[in-house]
């Protein structure tokens, strides 16, 4: 079914933190708690065995909420476009272009300044895209890598232009910091003042003090933006699915031919599908500029294709991309926080294939159960063996991430009907 | 068609692109309070003395043989419809591969070079090869794929520079694999230089160059003349109609995928055995997505490819001479992507052009008042394997 | 009917031009207020380019466009629903991906919202005109005629009190037609007008109150359906006599050709696509599938092409089990294909005609030279081709795109039959074609056949699978359910075997 429970909307849910909320999307609600539950415990586990903290610290997961958030704007703005039916491969450029507009606006007008210039900077990388592939047809992903490659000289072009003989400092790769940074705050008592998640946290108690370290993560220090960037979330997904706005833009992606026959304006949505997307992609690069509070080239790092890769894992839902974001950026931080912690993933993957092997066993699929339990040997042995991955090889962990999860859950995905095809009014 | 018109019409779009974007980059170039005539002329001063000039032709040349072998492999794939983005991986990790095991060996000067050759290749194939087995065994889009595997293979290879394979010794400002011993080197084509009357440039023209041209005639003749290469491109063209005229789809994607994966792994031998002969953290980096752009400049045609490599080498070398003109060096990669811009654009223009005569030229000659009937809603442009 | 009242639609001196071609003539037609008229044409005659003129999807180059009596001048569909007209087309215009609802509301969110009120309206419309719509079924899991009741729940929706229907019984079995026909009864009921377009005379004589007849692209009469024989509709359409897909002597010789024992494809749910198939063609048999499209029949072409994988059985070609061979060496080894879609399976449409020529016989004779293409026999076989097939065409460096649906499908039978296959898989064969180019195609099929070529004859024309059939079989639901002689069978007959209402005919 292409409806879903509204986010947020299970009156029994209420105990429920916020991030649990996010995973709720779709009337499977209960079988995704029940996912989370288990995850918690087998992480729980995991972190017992391993005695690796750094798997469910809260500074690992204040850390991947951090990392998550640009991934998710990122993905948000793939849904917006690609649910209209125009494939953004130039989500990175939109994304390089939207750091470059935040620490030039950040730098003169404080964070404020920042957002508007990214998302103004994002919006017209959207624009560029809609242009070449609605107005003009050209190949969605030809026009998309073409922008990645043109954003990563703009921004190179702009900064030598501006930046290096300003006074306020910056030059050909950076631009001044930004001259204030966005507020944020921590809930009171619990992660803030008495502290309790914190002290419960440093307990180190099976389950309890793993709970209270993803809690505190979530809740210690949280950037104003980051909240509104969550709340995009189920606002996506209300003005996707519950407004004739929303309507319209999804009939665009599944089958235009038909919408433009019923009066809609197909040219005139995919055109505002595709400006959000930008302006949404510029601002998850807003985002990488606050946590540096600076613009530095490079800053994105491939994100823009991570978010992409995250919508496409969340079955171009806003929940399940959510759901990616918070995957890929847990896979970061726990890169950055613990290279030791990585080697503790490991194992926590091997449990994930034993488990998938016992299931196809049963299911008397043989060859995909052997195939599992074999992968979940090597991982053991890994685990085992290794102390320390080196740091060029705990770098890609988010990438390596992303490939396994699709080439597993690939065959299960629906993309929108229309998606990618470039749509010619009357032409046969 | 006439001979003109047959020849004409594939360059008309290219080079009104390129106009286009050139008046975008002279505009860019004024609104920055510089004279666009000049930049020009900056750009085409290849030096007073005759060293000086075959030296500029030797740079834009040297550059231009990476450019294309990166062009040609993208070309490939392209043909096929399949969008290979992993070419910049490809070749960073069939390059140190290459360099650390051309490092390890002595062999005879032609089998040494050929060793090393052999090895990049098989290590680029395997690379994409991986990317086309997710694509038919998983399902897994290639795009996504290459993608990701870039990050992985760029990860691996500074793992293995900085690890197992690291030849310079501890402290050195630039980390290299060792230096493969002179047995290993492609000679270069100075000769060549001198015996056409030119004076002797500062660097050697790489003998590479003479590879890239087997390549290019290879790859040209395999797409277009042989039965591999129509069902390459009939893949291309209609996946659906290739597998119902009995090509194996799924073989074909990871057939492609290898051969695209091969060429790529060529592409940082020019300078690998031409002149670093070592692969280290200052090695030439980007190649792969410049190659898309000169794939998509050449409208996947070797020679179409040759000229937009030679075109970016050109506007490559003239980085440094316009920055000593107070120009920002990064105006040359401004005029490189609104170039690939308005040549997508203008591919996919001439190519409706080309459909719509065809269609007119159609409805005159076959039976009259037959407008096709039952109109397709969308149809899904293959401008990736648009015919040169 | 008087003349008194203004008429609801009428179409004075309409000439609509596309490159190169006149697709519409000078055209006239007088529509009354609460009739149902038919348009009736062959092929290519230029209905559907009239409608898209009615229903503002072009513009006249000249022409004038009244309704009730008032000149209009509609730039887009949506005038033209503003004005009340409404369009169910042939082609379904439904997103698969969305709800029943979804897909009504979509550009009419104005009148009731897409929520609750949206819900209301449109059981009620569902309701008032029998349609039996469920609003929060996905469009994907509805059958044919469901989904064209909600292309006219959509038209209702937003007011419509004209409808156009274009070849609305085109994907219907009989069965259907009638349901659709009691439909298009309840809406003459509520006072509602209705443009029927269709090349079906029987149909159109039963359905219609009034006829106007199209001949390449100009109005050439109108009828009265009670007065005037199929007979004299078909001369003024054809302009001459009808071409009759009648077989003639049984050229049946013992050799099987194709044996297909117990075959099963997988479907996506738990029932198989093609469900324990066995079947056996001779030489110089023609054996028809009949079915209901979606039963089976794009699943068991691909299983006899080796386009899809086997669940269970074999594949027999002249005594030789071909199950675990390729597309490449089942098509080398004599099996010719005219795919159901040429566009998508028969043509490379943006590559010349000898490329094309080339498609699908890559590996032989005189298309290759060992590893090669030899581009120069293959261009000039395609000459022959051309000439012996009658393609029209100005050379074989043409690209495919540029030639009308006939002459592509007489390119592509051409093609198959210049290797001569011993099997010929021919799905829809004449689909799409103007009325030449299938009595020519007709007439192929029919001398392969007395060559001794075994034909699989797949088709929705129940008249073309009557006339050209040895032997006719029935799919259902993935399954062989019935064998019939179809020397003594009428439409309405294998109509009642295709929707699985006369199971007994089995023989």
């Amino acid at each position: 079914m292409s409806t879903a429970a509204p986010v947020g909307a299970r009156p029994g849910s209420a105990g429920r933190g916020p991030v649990t909320d996010l995973f709720l999307g779709g009337g499977r609600a209960r079988r995704t708690t029940w996912l989370v539950v288990g995850l918690v415990v087998l992480f729980s586990a995991v972190r017992v065995i391993s005695g690796q903290t750094s798997l469910t610290s809260s500074s690992t997961m204040a850390a991947a909420l951090l990392l998550a958030v640009p991934l998710l704007l990122v993905a948000l703005g793939g849904l917006f476009a690609e649910r209209a039916g125009v494939v953004n491969i130039g989500l990175e450029g939109m994304m390089i272009l939207g750091t470059w507009g935040a620490g030039f606006a950040g730098y003169q007008w404080g964070w404020a300044g920042a957002v508007v210039g990214g998302l103004v900077m994002g919006a017209l990388g959207g624009l560029l895209h809609a242009v070449a592939t609605v107005t003009f047809g050209v190949d969605h992903v030809i026009s998309g890598v073409a922008i990645n490659i043109l954003a990563a000289g703009l921004v190179r072009f702009l900064s030598e232009l501006l930046y290096t003989d300003n006074p306020a400092g910056g030059g050909v790769t950076q631009s001044p910091a930004v001259s204030s940074r966005p507020p944020s705050f921590s809930l009171p008592v619990l992660s803030s003042g008495p502290d309790l998640l914190g002290s419960l946290e440093s307990r180190h108690w099976f389950l309890v003090s793993d709970v209270a370290g993803i809690l505190r993560g979530f809740t210690s220090g949280v950037g104003v933006l980051t909240v509104v960037a969550v709340l995009l979330v189920p606002a996506s997904y209300l003005v996707l699915w519950r407004t004739a706005f929303g309507l319209r833009l999804r009939s665009c992606g599944e089958n235009p031919a038909a919408a433009d026959s019923l009066g809609v304006p197909v040219y005139r949505l995919k055109y505002v599908a595709v400006l959000i997307s930008g302006a949404l992609a510029g601002l998850g690069g807003v985002f990488l500029v606050f946590i540096a509070n600076i613009y530095r080239e490079g800053q994105t790092g491939g994100r823009g294709f991570i978010g992409l890769a995250a919508l496409i894992f969340g079955n171009w839902r806003p929940g399940g991309l959510a759901a990616g974001a918070g995957l890929f950026g847990y896979a970061d931080a726990l890169q950055l926080r613990s290279r030791t912690g990585v080697v503790a993933l490991l194992l926590l993957v091997a449990v994930l294939l034993l488990a998938a092997a016992v299931w196809q066993a049963t299911r008397g699929k043989v060859t995909q159960a052997v195939t599992a339990a074999a992968f979940a040997a090597v991982l053991l042995v890994g685990y085992i063996t290794i102390d320390v991955l080196p740091e060029g090889i705990v770098s890609f962990t988010p990438h390596l991430t992303t490939l396994l999860v699709l080439s597993l859950a690939s065959q299960r995905l629906r993309m929108p009907k229309a998606d990618g095809l470039v749509y010619r009014r009357g032409e046969h | 068609m006439s001979l003109v018109r047959r020849v004409a019409t594939p360059l008309l779009a290219p080079l009104l692109a390129i106009l286009v974007a050139l008046v975008i980059s002279a505009l860019v170039i004024l609104a920055i309070g510089q004279d666009p005539l000049a930049a020009v002329r900056v750009m085409f001063d290849f030096g007073d003395r005759p060293s000086q000039q075959t030296q500029a032709i030797v740079t834009v040349l040297n550059r231009a043989v990476p450019l294309f072998l990166a062009g040609l492999a993208v070309s490939v794939a392209f043909r096929m419809g399949l969008f290979n983005i992993g070419v910049e991986g490809q070749y960073r990790l069939a390059t140190i591969i290459a360099a650390a095991v051309g490092a390890a060996v002595v062999l005879p000067a032609p089998l040494h070079v050929l060793l090393i050759v052999v090895v990049a290749m098989a290590v680029g194939a395997l690379w994409a090869g991986i990317v086309g087995v997710l694509k038919v065994t998983r399902g897994v889009s290639e795009v996504i794929s290459s993608i990701m595997l870039n990050f992985i293979a760029l990860g691996l290879a500074s793992y293995l520079l900085t690890g197992p394979l690291r030849g310079s010794g501890e402290g050195a400002a630039i980390i290299t694999t060792a230096t493969i011993p002179e047995s290993g080197w492609f000679p270069s084509l100075n000769g060549l230089l001198s015996a056409v009357g030119l004076a002797e440039p500062r660097s050697d023209l790489y003998g590479f160059l003479l590879v890239a041209v087997v390549a290019g005639v290879v790859v040209s003749v395999l797409v277009k003349r042989t039965r591999f290469g129509f069902d390459l491109r009939a893949s291309g063209m209609s996946a659906s109609a290739a597998s119902a005229s009995g090509v194996d789809a799924r073989g074909m994607v990871v057939k492609t995928m290898l051969i695209s994966g091969a060429i790529a792994g060529l592409i940082g031998l020019p300078d690998l055995l031409g002149s670093t002969h070592n692969y280290g953290t200052e090695f030439t980096a980007g190649l792969g997505f410049l190659g898309i752009a000169v794939a998509l400049l050449g409208r996947n045609n070797p020679v179409g490819i040759a000229f937009g490599a030679l075109l970016f080498g050109f506007l490559d070398r003239a980085a440094i001479p316009l920055q000593f003109a107070d120009i920002p060096a990064s105006v040359v990669t401004i005029i490189q992507g609104t170039i690939v811009l308005s040549v997508v654009v203008a591919n996919e223009v001439a190519r409706r052009l080309v459909r719509r005569q065809a269609e007119r030229a159609g409805g005159a000659a076959g039976a009259p008042a037959t407008p096709a009937e039952p109109a397709e809603p969308a149809v899904r442009t293959e401008s990736t394997g648009s015919k040169a | 009917m008087t003349q008194t009242t203004p008429l609801a639609v009428e179409l004075r001196g309409i000439t609509k031009r596309f490159p190169g071609v006149v697709a519409n003539k000078d055209i006239e037609l007088r529509v009354a207020r609460g009739e149902v008229h038919a348009i009736v044409g062959e092929n290519g005659a230029g209905k559907s380019t009239l409608m898209k003129t009615l229903y503002g999807m072009h513009r006249p180059d000249e022409g004038q466009v009244l309704l009730d009596g008032r000149e209009v001048v509609f730039k887009s569909p949506a005038d033209a629903i503003a004005a009340g007209v409404g369009m169910v087309h042939q082609h379904f215009m439904l997103a698969d991906n969305l709800t029943v609802l979804e897909n009504v509301v979509l550009g009419a969110e104005k009148r009731h919202g897409i929520g609750a009120g949206a819900r209301d309206a449109l059981l009620e419309i569902s309701k008032a005109y029998a349609l039996g719509l469920e609003p929060d079924t996905l469009v994907e899991d509805l059958g044919v005629g469901d989904r064209q009741r909600v292309e006219i729940a959509k038209v209702l929706y937003r007011g419509a009190t004209t409808l156009i229907l274009d070849e609305p019984t085109a994907v219907l079995v009989p069965q259907e037609v009638d349901e659709l026909f009691g439909n298009l009864a309840e809406l003459k009921r509520e006072g509602l007008t209705v443009i029927f377009i269709s090349h079906k005379l029987d149909e159109v004589r039963k359905v219609a109150d009034s006829i106007t007849v199209i001949r390449r692209g100009t109005t050439v009469g109108t009828a009265d359906p009670r007065t005037t024989t199929a007979h004299q509709l078909a001369e003024m359409m054809v302009g001459a006599e009808l071409p009759a897909a009648q077989s003639r002597t049984s050229t049946v010789r013992d050799t099987p050709v194709l044996e297909l024992r117990g075959v099963t494809v997988a479907g996506p749910g738990a029932r198989p696509a093609v469900d324990d198939v066995t079947l056996t063609v001779r030489e110089g048999e023609v054996v028809g599938i009949a079915g209901v499209e979606g039963n089976g029949q794009a699943e068991l072409v691909d299983a006899v092409l080796g386009l899809r994988p086997l669940a269970a059985g074999t594949v027999v070609l002249g005594g030789e089990d071909i199950t675990g061979w390729s597309t490449r060496t089942r098509r080398e080894r004599g099996i010719g294909f005219i795919p159901e879609d040429r566009h998508r399976q028969g043509m490379l449409l943006e590559a010349p005609l000898w490329e094309n020529r080339v498609l699908g016989h890559q590996t032989e004779a005189p298309n290759a030279k060992g590893f090669f293409i030899d581009r120069k026999a293959a261009r000039s076989d395609t000459e022959r081709i051309m000439r012996e097939y009658d393609v029209r065409a100005p050379g074989p460096d043409t690209l495919a795109v540029a030639l009308s649906g006939g002459n592509q499908q007489k390119l592509i039978v051409g093609r198959e039959m210049s290797a001569r296959p011993r099997l010929l898989v021919a799905a829809h064969p004449t689909r799409g074609v103007d009325v030449g180019a299938q009595s020519v195609i007709w007439e192929l099929l029919r001398d392969a056949r007395a060559e001794g070529m075994g034909i699989v004859l797949i088709s929705a024309d129940l008249d073309e699978l009557i006339g050209l059939s040895d032997t006719l079989q029935v799919m259902l639901r993935g399954a062989l359910v019935a064998t019939l002689d179809p020397t003594s069978l009428t439409p309405e007959e294998l109509g009642g075997h295709m929707t699985g209402a006369a199971s007994a005919g089995a023989a």
